[in-house]
């Protein structure tokens, strides 16, 4: 894990406002204004870049900054905010300010958009839309087409995740003018945005999985048991080092997917990534919950603001069986010996 | 306790690709002029004739020095030649110690005469190493060994035994490990290598079948064998030292994960270009996985290359890798019942059938998991 500058600044943005208290508060339902407004003048909410030229130059730091963001289990849809501005700049629509709500038509959600004269129809209902009742405005990716409402005009049905999250339910059914509506080029259409939205969730999951094991490290340490702290017994040191493993391949996954420019790549990778990130968290959040024992079970201590995080993000863009479906028939139409050479070049 | 591990991504340069071509294209016509059948792994599959093949082309030792018979080349380079060797099933194993291990310790630590006499000819794939480290009583506990050498008048005289030592009958030397001096205090102290010839008087080499019922790995007994002063690598004492440099070399290749990989490409021929949903998420989740760790293991590659000892993300990636290499056909056989037997000619049935019987020696070899997960574990700070 090299330490870029983008992830020294986000990291310290995150530890100052991103306390473990501003994370329950905004649970409790309290917007965390301080925060958004810090994320919003560093810059990091254009980091993806996104102009007609539109190249993913940013993706890097996009990441580098979600990592952070996962590890101080940052309450904010800063990784949808972030694709849906550069979503819009790059079909040339101009992005509102403040937190964006992004409906991506995919294997979960049905968009659709029609024309009507020189008019179009926004139709559909997209579920689990991360903070869609704060948000000042909904970017829409449907097929090739690029919608930008503002405001947000949709029936929203407020739901949560495990982690208390915002993750709301939308009914949509708008007339919106041309100006609202553009083409999206075949490298920013639909998919290809789903894929992005889960390399960046698992870029956050990665940043929450360092943490925990971090977390559940240093409590080894510190708890003493029979005479001697915890990390001393083989048996924690053992299940530990599986703990270290998952996240290692997890942190190696998502950079990797980072590192495969081109759309065609990314249709692996960025799958990929959120697969096998998605399998850490699982294997994880049992080990780090484990070796905490009952205070980790508790709002007394601050693991659950990870572990509940990451039960919930691995879900969102694909869960693990959903990628490995659409993976597997990728790879199989490659043919057997088509398998290595796939691989090599990835 | 600060977790600190780390895997700088790799962009492997072109040179790698074009050198990969040449490997796939030689494969193929060796293959189909006779010279090598796909079986087994790397440490099963033998053939002089394939290693001096390869050997002739450079692809042993490449990155030594010229002048020692090697390539210059760089640690990627000769991570994308094995790689592909060992997923198209080649028989690596003669010249695969030499080549990984015993070459780099000569070259690290052996005196000029030792790699002038022994570098060039395991480049040109004639000279085959084995390692001699377990005994009877020592397993994981490579200190307790109690094979010993004695001065005497002009070198050592060696006594002990020797268990588990892959290709001692096919191999013409043993980099063997043993005590010079009594085990006071430090008991990694004392332990010294040398360069054991395997036709010298008072070697006996004796196999040992394995569990799948092949004749890989050995008994060798020293009894009072003579070892010319010259034959001791490195200083004496300086063995544990020696030995625990190169562990990340052995332990972070494609060798630790690409075991069974020919099982997932017969399960994916079996399967066809349109597998039903639970053969096709089987199949995408092992690819996913593989891909994460073939960039792991690169990670650790470029890492190597830049002159790093990255020994505690090798240990990740063995262990990671060897579950990796295991679990593939423990998942695979519930989507072909009845898979696993042997005696017909169903390229699947005989692959997962070898896997089975070969996939408990994965997560002992090199290194068990409960060793590596020890280093794991220190590496995190908890001991």
């Amino acid at each position: 894990m090299t330490e870029s500058l983008v992830t020294e600044t986000a990291e310290r943005l995150f530890a100052d406002l991103a306390t473990p208290e501003a994370v329950n508060a905004a649970e409790a339902g309290t917007w965390p204004a301080e925060l958004w407004n810090a994320v919003a003048e560093a810059g990091f909410l254009d980091a993806l870049g996104g102009d007609a030229g539109g190249t993913l130059d940013g993706l890097g730091d996009a990441v580098d900054i979600v990592r952070a963001a996962g590890r101080h289990a940052a309450p904010l849809p800063i990784a949808e905010t972030m694709l849906a501005r550069w979503l819009a700049r790059r079909v040339g629509l101009a992005p509102p300010e403040g937190p964006l709500a992004l409906a991506v038509e995919g294997p979960e959600d049905r968009v659709e958009l029609r024309r009507i004269g020189v008019d179009w129809q926004l139709s559909g209902m997209a579920r689990g839309i991360p903070w869609a009742r704060n948000a000042r405005g909904l970017v829409v990716s449907t097929g090739a087409a690029v919608a930008v409402v503002v405001p947000v005009g949709a029936v929203i049905e407020p739901r949560k995740n495990l982690a208390g999250e915002p993750r709301d339910d939308i009914t949509l059914d708008l007339k919106l003018d041309a100006r609202s509506v553009a083409g999206a080029p075949m490298d920013a259409d639909a998919a290809v945005v789903y894929r992005l939205g889960a390399l960046l969730r698992a870029a956050q999951m990665a940043g929450a999985l360092e943490e925990a094991l971090q977390l559940a490290v240093t409590y080894a340490g510190d708890r003493v048991q029979f005479g001697r702290p915890i990390a001393k017994f083989q048996a924690i040191q053992q299940q530990l080092a599986l703990a270290a493993e998952q996240v290692a391949a997890a942190g190696v996954a998502v950079a990797s997917a980072v590192a495969a420019t081109g759309s065609s790549d990314l249709a692996f990778a960025a799958g990929a990534a959120k697969l096998r990130v998605g399998e850490a968290a699982g294997k994880v959040c049992d080990i780090v919950h484990q070796v905490h024992g009952a205070i980790g079970f508790t709002h007394e201590h601050r693991l659950h603001q990870l572990t509940r995080r990451l039960w919930s993000w691995r879900d969102e863009f694909g869960i693990e069986s959903a990628w490995a479906l659409e993976l597997g028939r990728l790879v199989a139409s490659q043919g057997a010996d088509g398998i290595w050479p796939f691989l090599a070049q990835r | 306790m600060a977790v600190s591990f780390r895997f700088d991504p790799v962009t492997l340069p072109p040179a790698c690709e074009a050198l990969r071509r040449e490997v796939r294209a030689f494969l193929a016509d060796a293959r189909a002029s006779g010279i090598w059948a796909p079986a087994g792994d790397f440490a099963t599959n033998h053939s002089p004739a394939f290693s001096r093949a390869i050997g002739a082309r450079g692809w042993i030792g490449m990155t030594w020095p010229k002048k020692y018979g090697g390539q210059e080349r760089s640690m990627l380079e000769r991570y994308v030649a094995t790689e592909e060797m060992l997923v198209a099933g080649a028989p690596v194993a003669a010249h695969w110690i030499a080549d990984r291990q015993s070459g780099p310790l000569l070259l690290r630590f052996g005196t000029e005469e030792q790699r002038q006499e022994f570098l060039p000819s395991i480049a040109r794939g004639e000279c085959y190493f084995c390692i001699g480290m377990s005994e009877p009583d020592s397993g994981s506990d490579l200190a307790s060994i109690r094979t010993r050498a004695e001065r005497v008048e002009g070198g050592f005289r060696l006594n002990g035994r020797k268990v588990w030592t892959s290709h001692a009958h096919r191999s013409h030397y043993a980099i063997t490990i043993c005590r010079t001096s009594p085990a006071d205090g430090d008991r990694h102290a004392g332990l010294s290598q040398f360069i054991v010839d395997l036709k010298a008087k008072g070697v006996t080499v004796r196999p040992i079948k394995n569990l799948a019922g092949n004749l890989d790995f050995n008994e060798v007994t020293f009894d009072d064998v003579f070892l010319p002063g010259n034959r001791l690598v490195g200083a004496e004492g300086a063995g544990w030292k020696q030995v625990t440099s190169e562990l990340a070399f052995e332990r972070s290749g494609p060798e630790r994960f690409v075991s069974t990989f020919r099982l997932l490409v017969e399960f994916a021929r079996r399967v066809g270009a349109n597998p039903d949903p639970r053969a096709a998420e089987a199949l995408g989740r092992l690819t996913a996985h593989l891909w994460t760790l073939r960039r792991m293991s690169l990670s650790v590659a470029g890492m190597l290359q830049a002159g790093e000892t990255p020994n505690l993300e090798a240990a990740l990636v063995k262990d990671l890798g060897n579950a990796f290499e295991r679990e593939i056909p423990e998942l695979v056989r519930l989507l072909a019942p009845r898979g696993s037997r042997s005696g017909g000619n169903d390229r699947f049935e005989e692959t997962l059938a070898e896997a089975v019987l070969h996939a408990p020696s994965f997560t002992l070899r090199g290194g068990t998991r409960e060793i590596l997960r020890g280093i794991i574990a220190r590496g995190l700070g908890l001991r």
